[in-house]
């Protein structure tokens, strides 16, 4: 099947292309950017004038809830919602139930979501047993098994002994050891950022110090061990600094932000919505205007959905008891457009932090359009405004804060290897 | 954003927090109070302002005493109550808060008051009973975690006004666990609304939540500089599970930092007055001196609390 794309703009963040350029797939793969080959005659050509052509989003954190909590949320539910969202690379945690700790259930897991044809899954195997902090998985299996690199999602490790040791025993073979930087004990329990609006609203913190100590613990662990970190879902702006003068040292540390905490601040939770309860807990406005300052400069190197399909019977609750997370696939296109035109970013910039930078540091080769990779690519319109309506989102996960919202660009076509997998006509 | 405890024209629909509660709409149900403390006195406790209106008293934590008074205001309002312990019931069968409302609500409840563990438990509440159009029910709040409990926090203010006239020249100070408060919460919104120029908190560290100056609230660590020339000082309880542990060593020693004592009170003005929301515990944060003290006026809050809440369900069954 060979492809013509024309008349698109296309951005392409790693080729350094911001024009508008025609694109030739083959067989599955970009065959010409720009002028099309000799002899090239396509049997199919979508005309993309007005809108914009990228590679297709890289997405750092998704959660497909699957194995294991199929009524929240289904391998096919949520890969649809990701092809909708331009997401055609994606990488889920291990906290599923069975978790992923043995090679086999990734084998499985990576099985299933080829079959689905949809968007690519790469899976982060659990860093230890059970997530439970204490013996270490068999890392070499799962990484043949598919394993892109280890996690303790939301579990926290309690041990710092464990934790050193994990990371010893990641660097002997170059895993890269992913982290969400939380201390075990300060802020247990809390379920909004430690601030003036939690003690008027009554609920119980959590402190920015519960990222900063675990990153000086991580940082000093990296120092002795030089294993490899990616942070997941910084929230403060301290943490920021920190990761700064980490990255400044020479530390090899690559981070991420969950969009939604470039957008909300704790008073977005206004009435106690749990629409609004996250984790990390939404900040301060002062902490979101430097995650967003960090995005641009670099310092946070990716922006990732933290997609969290939540059934009502868990989020109709009262506030603390609510299940955190959010729905986020179908919004992470938005949502960066939106933050890169509030903040007057350009373009290629932002698109770079969800598609070539996201794959850079996960080692995937995606999130570009260079000749011979894979033709995975997202095609928005960028004048188009819609409206975030619980009914109209394809992952069975329906709630986000952003419900009712009217964001900016809409996926139009969807592509990965070249097939269409999603088509807004 | 949208309040959702005052309807479209700007009335009470609910009554959830003190906070951004209008100053009218406060001395309105201070007002109305006030014409409702001497039915107390009458032979014939009722009036017929709620005849035929059923109040639902759900209590998701257990309260005897806040759950009387409430009883009370509502029978002498004549309303028919019911009483619903939840804790013990449907709750731990599984049932969900909002079909327990559900539920309730086809019984045609007019008011349900509500108190809960969690903070926002009545905003869940409200939402879910605007979102099912069902305008008609109205809630209080009687607690709600550590968030609101605004009939206290008003039964505060009537007290306070009954005994000193005016709120623009007072220092009042708050002592205790305002971490964990949700009557000092109540209490520092209708304060400031009120016009007070200096609120105190006074307490340990470890019992102070963050931001309180960002509530109009001086803070003090040392309870003899705090209580300096107030006229006003409300002791909070002192709950059990908070005595020992990381947040406190014991109950002897919080006496010893932040007991109200007769020696401490005389830092006070001559004429300052004792509160305390009850129920209290003698030789942790108040002195037995004080509590039978002349300055006490911890009985008259009681008795003014029927009053208040009266006041607030009979307006709330008018809108």
């Amino acid at each position: 099947m060979k492809l013509h794309i024309k008349n698109g703009h296309l951005i392409d963040p790693m080729n350094d292309i911001d024009s508008q350029q025609d694109l030739y797939i083959n067989a599955g793969k970009i065959a010409a950017v720009g002028a099309a080959p000799a002899g090239f005659k396509a049997d199919k050509t979508i005309d993309a004038g007005g809108l914009t052509v990228i590679p297709g989003l890289v997405d750092l954190c998704a959660r497909l809830r699957d194995p294991g909590y199929e009524y929240k949320a289904t391998l096919e539910s949520e890969l649809r919602a990701a092809v909708r969202g331009g997401v055609t690379s994606l990488i889920c945690p291990p906290d599923t139930d069975p978790v992923l700790d043995e090679s086999g259930l990734v084998g499985m897991l990576k099985q299933r979501a080829r079959a689905q044809n949809l968007a690519h899954v790469h899976p982060l195997g659990a860093l230890t047993l059970g997530l439970q902090g204490q013996q270490l998985t068999e890392m070499s299996a799962l990484t043949e098994a598919g394993c892109i690199g280890f996690s303790q999602a939301e579990h926290l490790i309690t041990d710092t002994n464990v934790l050193l040791r994990a990371m010893q025993y990641a660097k002997t073979f170059g895993y890269t050891v992913w982290l969400r930087p939380q201390d075990a004990w300060i802020g247990v329990g809390g379920v909004a950022h430690s601030g003036a609006f939690a003690s008027r609203m009554g609920l119980s913190g959590v402190p920015v110090m519960a990222e900063t100590i675990a990153l000086h613990t991580i940082f000093e662990l990296q120092r002795s061990t030089g294993a490899r970190v990616h942070l997941c879902r910084i929230s403060s702006a301290a943490g920021v600094e920190l990761i700064r003068q980490a990255k400044r040292e020479g530390l090899d540390v690559s981070c991420d932000v969950g969009v939604h905490h470039l957008h909300l601040t704790d008073t977005d939770i206004g009435f106690f919505d749990a629409n609004a309860r996250l984790s990390p807990p939404l900040r301060s406005e002062r902490d979101r205007d430097a995650l967003r300052m960090a995005v641009f400069d670099g310092t946070i190197d990716a922006i990732c959905s933290d997609h969290t399909p939540v059934d009502d019977d868990e989020k109709m609750l009262p506030f603390a008891e609510a299940s955190p997370g959010a729905t986020g696939l179908e919004l992470l296109l938005s949502l960066v457009i939106k933050w890169a035109r509030e903040t007057h970013i350009s373009l290629p910039i932002a698109i770079a932090r969800i598609t070539s930078d996201p794959a850079r540091l996960a080692g995937l080769s995606a999130g570009k359009l260079s000749v011979g990779s894979s033709a995975d690519l997202c095609i928005f319109n960028p004048a188009a405004e819609w409206k975030v309506d619980q009914s109209s989102l394809i992952s069975q996960g329906k709630h986000t804060p952003f419900v009712n919202y009217f964001l900016p660009a809409q996926v139009q076509t969807t592509m990965v290897a070249g097939h269409i997998v999603y088509s807004r006509d | 954003m949208h309040n959702p405890q005052l309807n479209q024209h700007g009335e009470l629909q609910h009554l959830i927090t003190t906070e951004g509660l209008p100053k009218s709409i406060i001395n309105h149900i201070l007002d109305t109070a006030e014409s409702f403390v001497s039915i107390g006195n009458r032979e014939v406790k009722k009036v017929p302002l709620m005849r035929g209106k059923s109040v639902f008293n759900l209590f998701f934590e257990n309260s005897t005493r806040t759950r009387t008074t409430f009883e009370i205001a509502a029978k002498r309002l004549s309303a028919d109550v019911i009483n619903l312990n939840i804790a013990a019931s449907s709750t731990s069968k599984g049932e969900t808060l909002l079909d327990t409302i559900d539920n309730l609500a086809a019984m045609h409840a007019d008011m349900f008051v509500v108190r809960h563990a969690q903070s926002g438990v009545p905003y869940l509440i409200a939402k879910h009973l605007h979102d099912t159009s069902q305008h008609h029910v109205h809630v209080v709040n009687a607690g709600d975690g550590r968030h609101a409990h605004p009939t206290q926090g008003l039964l505060d203010m009537y007290t306070i006004r009954h005994y000193k006239k005016d709120f623009t020249q007072l220092r009042v100070a708050i002592v205790g666990d305002i971490l964990h408060s949700r009557v000092a919460r109540s209490d520092i919104h209708a304060l400031t609304t009120l016009g007070v120029p200096e609120v105190r908190a006074i307490g340990p560290k470890t019992l102070l939540p963050g931001g309180l100056d960002q509530m109009g609230v001086r803070v003090f660590n040392d309870m003899d500089e705090g209580l300096k020339d107030v006229d006003v000082i409300i002791t909070l309880r002192l709950q059990h599970e908070r005595m020992s542990g990381a947040l406190l060593p014991s109950a002897q020693e919080f006496f010893k930092s932040y007991g109200l004592t007769p020696e401490r009170l005389a830092l006070a003005r001559p004429d300052a007055i004792v509160m305390h929301p009850g129920p209290m515990n003698r030789g942790v944060e108040i002195d037995s001196a004080v509590a039978d003290g002349p300055q006490a006026v911890i009985l008259s809050q009681v008795t003014f609390g029927i009053a208040v809440r009266m006041a607030v369900m009979s307006i709330l069954a008018g809108n």
